[in-house]
């Protein structure tokens, strides 16, 4: 009887804490997955630290975003995959850049560090078409004399649900192979030539992790939670680079933002010597009328987010926007 | 008073048994329309052709297909001997071992089917990886038999089939047990009056009265095999391309759907409600080829 009255009780508070709750604005996102362990932890920074309205964000995928957006169950999407500005134009969109990250190619070779592995661009390019089969081969070889690569079969892990990180990857190699733009192409979901899909950024972490031999590529957070060996890249300029947040951020400053109509970026291949060559951007999108109570809520959080979310977000290994880009966005965006 | 509840009653009972067809061909309406714009691009070509390419916007269900069905072949040839040998015993044992027994496999069925995935990934990879496949390879020289293969990375058609075994193990069990269990007592004490061993008890009494049970069960696993998503997302390898050997990775019709449902656009979508349909319309030829077969053998045992 005791337990029944008290559970009566709990259920009554309950309700009033909910209707308590219900004039307090929600703002509800999701997309992307690439830039979700930032996006998740500043809304919860952000909801425990301001009075102001609560912010959700789900990482259900770039196009699942952009779809859920288009019928108008959230309101604003996270994509990896940026629109260009005739088609922000087309859906009434608007979109503003929120931050960059690197997608690194990660190996499971017995005894091989992270960074000590060196592949160029035709060797990063034949590895994923299947042309080069074994970790012994003599291309691999020669970039790393050092290396005693073994005698295993190369395992091919991509992934297996349609992706921005896909799309960033691929756009990269089919800038620098012509053999992987006429035969594979870029999206966010291609026909793989070989290799095996994982679900997601973990999926593709753990199935390297599990399989002797593997490569993969994955975004640079996951990566380094999963202290998963990196490969050097050879950039644009012909130089090998590790993957951190100094090569990243010499890719974001290189680029000429000013000149991006819509903020329509791909940050792959970028000049500059330090710059690492595989970067994405990840975009915040969102409805041009969706009234003007919950825009300005929405610019109060992103304006927070630019300005007291960025030593959160360099923690998980993002590279935030440079801040001349900023001001170009508060300036187009948030006026 | 007594009318009125009984009015109810029927009324009610008539709309939840109409409700079933009504979703059926709810579902198939619905799957219908929304590949129509695939069916219309590829035509009949898109249950012919192994094609999977979302950059080029050009699909074929072919692999899925075939996927579908090695994977379900493996599985039943897996688990068919095995549940049959189970229920065969567990018919036949004292209660003290019968029934822990029947619940531990009724618990097996019991698992969700993402654990199942997890299990898969987790302990059977590596195993299949390290020890399974080089044992078949080296030792035992199956990679010369064609489509056997080579040395794989653990992932693929075997694994999946294996682990799908162990998932339909439980209802192919319980079916085949539950109709073993219905063998006349005096049939069976008549077969052990006139001199038969166990064995041969089991060979001509039970299992000859128990054919349905077997057919059933057969049917049962099928269906389950063929649809099974979560389990077989993990370990099957998601390759779209055509299947090269038993070891290799592939894809199956539900596992393709799974990963690409979420980001899909136009057309794609489209061709992976298409997929749906296939997968929709191979369930009910299994249902439609099942009952043929049960009244078959009804007719015979009459």
């Amino acid at each position: 009887m005791k337990a029944k009255k008290l559970f009566v009780n709990i259920l009554i508070s309950a309700i009033a804490l909910g209707a308590a709750k219900a004039d307090e604005m929600m703002i509800n996102g999701a997309g992307a997955s690439f830039p979700a362990p930032v996006y998740q932890m500043w809304s919860y920074l952000y909801t425990k630290s301001q009075k102001a309205a609560k912010i959700n964000y789900q990482s259900i995928g770039s196009g699942a975003g952009l779809n859920q957006l288009k019928s108008e169950t959230i309101d604003f999407a996270g994509s990896d995959n940026p629109l260009s500005l005739e088609k922000q134009k087309e859906l009434s969109l608007r979109q503003f850049p929120m931050l960059t990250g690197g997608v690194v190619v990660i190996a499971n070779i017995p005894n091989v560090k992270s960074g000590e592995l060196k592949l160029d661009r035709n060797t990063l390019a034949n590895i994923f078409l299947g042309k080069i089969k074994n970790w012994n081969d003599a291309e691999i070889a020669k970039l790393n004399p050092r290396l005693r690569l073994p005698d295993l079969p190369i395992s091919v892990v991509h992934r297996s649900d349609s992706s921005g990180t896909t799309f960033i990857f691929t756009n990269y190699l089919s800038k620098i192979s012509r053999d992987w733009k006429e035969n594979v192409g870029e999206g966010s979901s291609v026909k793989w030539p070989t290799g095996i899909g994982g679900q997601k950024n973990p999926g593709v972490c753990n199935n390297v992790k599990k399989i002797s031999g593997s490569i993969g590529y994955t975004e640079y957070t996951y990566a380094l939670e999963a202290k998963l060996a990196c490969a050097s890249l050879e950039n644009a300029e012909g130089k090998f680079v590790e993957p951190n947040l100094k090569t990243f951020s010499a890719a974001v400053e290189s680029a000429s933002w000013a000149d991006a109509k819509g903020f329509y970026m791909v940050l792959t291949n970028q000049a500059g010597e330090n710059s690492y060559p595989i970067m994405g951007v990840t975009y915040i999108l969102f409805p041009e009328n969706c009234g003007a109570e919950k825009k300005s809520e929405m610019f109060k959080y992103f304006n927070w987010c630019f300005n007291s979310g960025k030593t959160n977000a360099e923690k998980l290994g993002y590279v935030p926007i440079p801040e001349s880009v900023v001001k170009l966005i508060r300036d187009e965006i948030f006026k | 008073m007594k009318i009125s509840t009984d009015f109810i009653f029927k009324k009610a009972c008539r709309l939840c048994a109409f409700a079933v067809p009504i979703f059926i061909s709810a579902f198939f309406v619905q799957l219908a329309v929304s590949s129509s714009e695939a069916w219309k691009v590829f035509g009949l070509d898109f249950i012919v052709s192994g094609e999977w390419n979302p950059v080029s916007e050009k699909f074929g269900a072919l692999n899925a297909i075939i996927g579908t069905l090695i994977t379900t072949l493996i599985a039943l040839s897996a688990s068919l001997p095995l549940a049959f040998a189970l229920a065969l015993f567990i018919a036949d044992a004292p209660e003290i071992m019968a029934k822990p027994l029947a619940h531990a496999i009724d618990l097996l069925a019991s698992i969700p089917s993402v654990i199942y995935g997890m299990w898969g990934l987790f302990v059977i990879c590596p195993i299949m990886q390290n020890i399974v496949q080089p044992f078949l390879i080296e030792t035992l020289h199956f990679g010369k038999i064609p489509f056997f293969g080579t040395q794989g990375n653990g992932f693929g058609f075997l694994t999946a089939g294996l682990i799908l075994a162990v998932m339909v193990l439980p209802y192919i069990c319980a079916v085949m047990r539950d109709v073993f269990k219905m063998t006349p007592p005096m049939l069976r004490e008549a077969a052990f009056g006139i001199g038969c061993t166990r064995f041969e008890t089991a060979k001509d009494i039970v299992v000859k009265y128990g054919k349905r049970g077997i057919l059933g069960g057969i049917f049962i696993g099928l269906g389950r095999a063929l649809g099974e998503t979560m389990a077989v997302l993990f370990v099957i390898g998601n390759f779209m391309g055509p299947p090269a050997s038993l070891m290799g990775s592939g894809t199956t019709i539900a596992s393709t759907i799974a990963n690409n449902f979420a980001e899909a656009d136009g057309l794609h979508k489209s061709a992976l409600f298409a997929l749906g349909l296939i997968l929709l319309a191979m369930s009910l030829l299994i249902q439609a080829v099942s009952q043929y077969c049960l009244n078959k053998t009804d007719a015979n045992s009459n």
